[in-house]
């Protein structure tokens, strides 16, 4: 039996449809511009002609940026911190989420606690800065001076996940367990023969998450990294200091006020354009991935909600 | 005296004029002993379980821990340290810093300001952040056509995963002002224009101007979360169950009917829920983006008027030379507000558990 569509019920249809398009629409329409003002011309742009398609197409930024060394070590700063960075933050987070799933574990609650504290309260950025700063101290006397280290090993923690991953373990029926263990497996078997495999779905969205943040971390890189030591940067850190640089969009005390003057009469392109470019390379990477791990993102938001 | 106490568990022997355990205490002994011994051998068994847990503890002693170590320098003299800032070569100062941050004419009312805009800068967040992932939630469900919905979720998701550093460059160039004619002003600020506003407003740059900043970090944390917090939303709202609106048709209920009596009371709980982690969370505004939309006011940038927050503040005290114990300074602000953030997590904690008979911690 059809029954007839109301009229208070078409119109709100109606309306969401609209609503939900135009919402879309901005959502991607930033990224669009981005792309086409990346191929337009100095011209163009400053004309303001630039709406959605290129305009007086050029290549010559975008050719500037692959063929920028400077910008290719940066990325593959990030490519480093964020391949690292998830190793890392993933194999503590694994192993202690395991043991914190344990009822037998002693003390349990005191570790739980001592976790979770940390989403309470933190201490700030003027401490965390100085404690930063200890820490690429020591590794220097240690003799690991390159400033990734102290990036890769000392941030990017995140209790929420280790709890997602622990909430996922403490899933496994523990029957399994049992099973494996006379079958004569040690902790470290069930771990990786039992319950990993059984957590897929949570460690992938889980290492997402890791590898999400790593690749978009700005602000502690950009201040524990001195620019002395700029090799090191990440690309976000490398994109911020061409815009404050070679741009007059941001509001920092512009560094290079000849470059910037005379810009036009040394490059075929506008600075904006290049830095357009860089956000499209460091933009392809989440991109292309993005599709496939949408829904990972969708179901771990569901699980890490509401829990115990 | 001293023989009848140590009586029950001490025996004298009279020929050796010695003392000796008696029997019971023995017995007794032993027993504690094993229940150590068993405690002692559950961790043994168990050292495999109890070595995983290490790293995880280390890389949050030594990187989450610490610093709350460093917060003590809010009680120290920062002048009185040795160039490398370590909290250990500094002599106490006592509460003098938190002393000036209450009494001293000229940093205690920036203290202030700050803290109030935290306080507002969050609750803009939480006025138009929190409801609209809901009515993009109740939108989403209206779309019967599943490829549609997924094209659509596609699109609304992706500005999260973009970083701060592409959103406020985005946001800068999208809202760029012609920068004395040199440059024609961004797409946005031509809409802002059209919507009447002041044109020597756009000529700076709509972000760096006190009456649009807000809007715009506002409209830039929607058209960066809104999306993907819907998320959470819409699977609670798609759990209600089809014939609960067949019920209500029935009884012949509009649509706002259905949304007022169906959808809002089944998706009630998950709003509760979300609304007090939100309010937790409430003075924990982010650093980076306002740092990257109006530069690190170290070196001058005087576009703070309604930005500064207390973070944005300790970073800039304890910046500035000028400020003799700026870093103590800043390090009490921030302490303090994220005291009273904690309160506010906690509270709102113990209200869901109240409520709702769920706990989040």
């Amino acid at each position: 039996m059809k029954r007839k569509t109301e009229k208070s019920e078409l119109i709100f249809r109606i309306v969401a449809y609209f609503i939900l398009i135009v919402f879309a629409l901005i959502c991607v329409y930033p990224l669009i511009y981005a792309l086409s003002a990346a191929f337009s011309s100095s011209a163009a742009l400053n004309a303001g002609k630039v709406v959605i398609i290129p305009v007086d197409v050029q290549g010559t930024a975008f050719l500037s940026v692959i063929t920028d060394n400077v910008f290719w070590v940066n990325y593959s700063n990030t490519l480093f911190l964020t391949f690292f960075g998830t190793v890392w933050a993933l194999g503590y987070s694994i192993l202690g989420a395991y043991a914190l799933s344990k009822k037998r574990l002693m003390a349990r609650r005191a570790f739980n606690f001592f976790l979770v504290f940390t989403m309470w309260f933190s201490a700030g950025i003027v401490p965390q800065y100085q404690n930063y700063m200890n820490t690429a101290e020591v590794f220097a006397n240690i003799g690991i001076s390159d400033l990734k280290w102290t990036v890769v090993l000392a941030m990017g923690m995140n209790a929420t996940n280790i709890i997602l991953l622990r909430n996922a373990f403490e899933g496994v029926p523990s029957e399994i367990e049992e099973a494996a263990r006379i079958d004569g497996a040690t902790e470290m078997q069930i771990l990786t023969k039992v319950y990993i495999p059984m957590s897929k779905a949570t460690i992938a969205t889980v290492a997402l998450f890791f590898g999400i943040s790593r690749w978009n971390g700005y602000f502690w890189a950009y201040k524990v990294i001195p620019s002395s030591q700029s090799f090191s940067w990440p690309v976000q850190v490398y994109i911020r200091d061409y815009i404050d640089k070679y741009t007059t969009i941001s509001n920092s005390p512009h560094q290079m006020v000849d470059d910037i003057e005379q810009w036009d009469t040394k490059y075929p392109y506008a600075a904006i354009s290049a830095v357009y470019s860089m956000v499209v390379c460091a933009v392809i990477p989440i991109l292309a991935i993005y599709p496939f791990i949408q829904k990972y993102f969708a179901k771990g938001v569901n699980m890490g909600g509401v829990k115990e | 005296m001293f023989k009848l106490k140590c009586d029950d568990f001490l025996v004298y022997d009279e020929s050796t004029g010695t003392y000796s355990m008696s029997a019971d205490q023995q017995v007794r002994d032993e027993a504690e002993k094993n229940t150590w011994k068993s405690a002692g051998f559950t961790i043994l068994k168990d050292w495999r379980l109890y070595l995983m847990l290490v790293p995880m503890i280390l890389v949050y002693f030594l990187w989450k821990y610490m610093p709350m170590y460093e917060l003590t320098a809010c009680f120290k003299d920062p002048t009185t340290g040795d160039a490398a800032g370590h909290v250990n070569s500094m002599s106490w100062a006592g509460l003098r810093y938190f002393q000036m941050l209450f009494t001293d004419k000229q940093l205690s009312p920036e203290f202030w300001f700050a803290f109030r805009n935290t306080f507002i800068t969050a609750f803009y967040g939480l006025l138009f952040g929190f409801p609209t992932p809901i009515i993009l939630a109740l939108f989403f469900n209206e779309v019967r056509s599943n490829i549609v919905r997924s094209i659509m979720q596609v699109c609304v998701y992706l500005p999260k995963f973009l970083s701060t550093v592409i959103v406020t460059s985005l946001a800068l160039i999208l809202f760029r002002g012609t920068a004395n004619g040199k440059q024609s002003e961004g797409i946005v600020a031509s809409i802002f224009k059209a919507f009447g506003a002041d044109k020597a407003l756009i000529d700076n740059g709509l972000v760096f101007t006190t009456q649009y900043y807000r809007a715009i970090y506002i409209i830039t944390d929607l058209w960066e979360h809104a999306g993907y917090d819907s998320i959470v939303f819409f699977a609670a709202v798609i759990a209600v169950s089809p014939t609960s609106y067949e019920a209500a048709q029935i009884d012949g209920a509009g649509k706002m009917a259905q949304m007022r009596y169906v959808v809002i009371p089944s998706i009630l709980s998950t709003v509760v829920i979300m609304l007090i982690m939100k309010i937790g969370g409430l003075l924990s505004v982010g650093y980076e983006k306002i740092y990257l939309l109006l530069g690190d006011g170290v070196n001058g940038e005087d576009n703070y008027a309604v930005a500064q927050v207390v973070s944005t503040l300790a970073n800039q005290w304890s910046g500035d030379g000028n400020i003799s114990g700026g870093k103590a300074l800043g390090t009490a602000a921030e302490m303090l507000n994220n005291l009273i953030g904690m309160i506010l997590v906690l509270g709102a904690n113990a209200v869901a558990k109240r409520a709702s008979n769920v706990s989040l911690y």
